[in-house]
């Protein structure tokens, strides 16, 4: 890597944690005694405090949005191309906050943590969080980090619903709302893919009801197949086709159960890599997370009056060949703004990647995300 | 600006909400705000202008108009604009009452087919090129052209009102034969 020479990289990052000793009442009806949210900064809060953005994350990822850590120079932020000196979230300008949300199993309070009230982990105890509770604990690191409104809150799937709850929890706390890859709630259809998923490590003997981590196993079965189902619907079929098309890694048939085809090697080895590193609790806590989310739900499912709390100015994109979160899935969300009258522009790109195209590099993309930074008044 | 966008900045009133069908880079959209404090938004289905759009600060919304409005409420606008765009919609009736639907009023501009150097050219033999027409056949975006009448003809039978109607040519207002001796025509109509 030669990230630490990259004068657009953020250079050596250092993730930090804030401890909120006030519990927190979640949708659910638990109660967090008290939590720990892991965070990263970049750049410098000015004094008017004016230009912080905080950057949410989806599914798989975390705090660590950019850079590089100096004992892993290899471990690059998630959002290494949008987020530096110079790059479109442009850290000269900005002071950019990646936040890891509550449950995760990356540094902040979650089912792998110790429960205060047994001394042991979580575990299956952990309660179901969802992503108003994630923007109530965010909030309270603002708070903490002295940051009255955002500039912008910007994220891609589960992070942009984050972003889009920010400016309905907190209207008054988000400038602007940058809205990628989303959906106001999921379909059927995308609840399934989850479910799938949940089984997958549900029924792996090693689950154990949730309580696998005193017992020194990890259901990896279940997290593998979790991963390849996610896996093969954040991708266009175009776009797996022209990285694998149907070439045989032994270049003839098998006719056995090995793998014979590429894209079932590539599938195996992202499920063995996600096994080893994600937790299977949070996993089932983060699809929960994205199925429950429903701004519309408390207003009779009209999206309308849901969205009417909002004052932020949004940007919407989404890509044509994202058939998780289909293009018609932001257009709701867009209709929902017009008809509120809130300031609004819509990208619907053109890009092949399918729903991971939000983490990619497209140039429209990007240049589009660069002017918007750009014309943010601070 | 072009000269049919600068007269349709003064028929825009003070405040006014619109909504620019086929904005382009949003050159329009900004000026109507800047002169006339009027919010807007932009459509526009190509990358570039929608790049160019949120680069000038214009709220764009990338979609294809042929698809029709289905983002916008009935009413939701006081001032819907079609400059220079009709001649590049495949389905012109549906978008003109689209446009009314969504609209209070709205405002169409388009160059106008009928202009004597339109017709002496395709008298000599060739598709028009000119200053309002400047493809070449083959590379036109333009798929529906009309002439002043055309255009009339269809909002009497659409049941579009013409509330008002001005006919440039080089930039200066045509009031002799508009059909002939006008390049650019721009109205400003409501429905019934």
């Amino acid at each position: 890597m030669n990230a630490p020479h990259d004068p657009s990289s953020v250079g050596a990052a250092t993730a930090q944690k804030a401890q909120f000793a006030e519990p927190l009442r979640l949708r659910g009806g638990a109660e967090l005694p008290s939590y720990e949210i892991a965070y990263e900064t970049y750049g410098r809060l000015n004094e008017a405090r004016s230009n912080a953005v905080l950057v949410c994350h989806a599914l798989n990822a975390s705090h660590h949005v950019a850079g590089f850590y100096k004992n892993e120079p290899n471990n690059v932020g998630w959002w290494d191309n949008l987020v530096g000196p110079g790059k479109p979230l442009d850290t000269n300008r900005f002071f950019v906050v990646g936040s890891n949300y509550i449950g995760s199993c990356f540094g902040s309070t979650g089912p792998a943590s110790i429960n205060p009230a047994t001394g042991k982990p979580w575990g299956a105890d952990f309660p179901v969080v969802t992503v108003e509770d994630w923007v109530e604990a965010q909030r309270r690191l603002a708070d903490r980090l002295g940051i009255e409104r955002f500039a912008a809150v910007i994220g891609g799937s589960l992070g942009a619903m984050q972003a889009l709850q920010w400016s309905l929890s907190y209207p008054d706390r988000v400038h602007h709302s940058i809205v990628i890859a989303a959906a106001a709630k999921l379909t059927p259809q995308n609840i399934a893919f989850n479910e799938v998923a949940r089984q997958a490590i549900m029924t792996d003997p090693d689950f154990h009801g949730g309580h696998y981590y005193d017992k020194g196993v990890v259901p990896t079965r279940g997290l593998r197949i979790a991963r390849m189902i996610g896996h093969i619907t954040y991708i266009s079929g175009e776009a797996m086709a022209e990285k694998f098309g149907r070439v045989l890694r032994r270049g003839t048939p098998g006719f056995d159960f090995d793998i014979d085809f590429e894209v079932e090697s590539y599938l195996r080895y992202q499920g063995d890599k996600f096994s080893t590193y994600f937790d299977a609790n949070t996993y089932l806590r983060i699809t929960k997370a994205l199925d429950y989310f429903d701004p519309a739900a408390d207003f009779g499912g009209d999206l309308t009056r849901a969205l009417a709390r909002a004052k932020a100015a949004f940007l919407v994109v989404s890509f044509k060949s994202d058939w998780r979160f289909t293009p018609a899935r932001s257009r709701e969300m867009v209709r929902a703004l017009l008809d509120n009258r809130r300031i609004v522009s819509y990208l619907e790109l053109d890009a092949p990647g399918g729903h991971d195209a939000f983490l990619l590099e497209d140039p429209r993309y990007h240049a589009a995300l660069r002017s918007y930074f750009a014309n943010i008044d601070l | 600006m072009r000269p049919d966008q600068q007269a349709i900045v003064q028929w825009v009133s003070k405040g006014a909400r619109v909504l620019d069908l086929g904005c382009g880079d949003g050159a329009l959209l900004r000026s109507l705000w800047q002169e006339r404090e009027a919010p807007g938004y932009g459509v526009e289905i190509e990358d570039e202008a929608v790049l160019a759009c949120v680069a000038n600060d214009v709220n764009v919304l990338q979609v294809d108009l042929e698809s029709g409005l289905s983002l916008f409420a009935d009413g939701s606008f006081d001032c819907v604009i079609l400059s220079e765009t009709l001649q590049t919609i495949h389905r012109t009736e549906f978008l003109l009452r689209e446009m009314l639907r969504v609209g209070h009023e709205g405002i169409v501009s388009f160059p106008n087919f009928g202009h004597w150097n339109a017709r002496l050219q395709i008298l000599l033999g060739n598709m028009p090129v000119s200053e309002t027409l400047p493809y070449q056949w083959y590379e036109t975006p333009n798929v529906h052209h009309c002439t002043i009448t055309d255009f009339e003809d269809l909002c009497r039978r659409l049941g579009i009102r013409i509330r008002e109607r001005l006919v440039l040519h080089d930039g200066k207002p045509v009031t002799l034969m508009p059909n002939l001796l006008g390049s650019l025509a721009v109205y400003r109509c409501t429905a019934g």
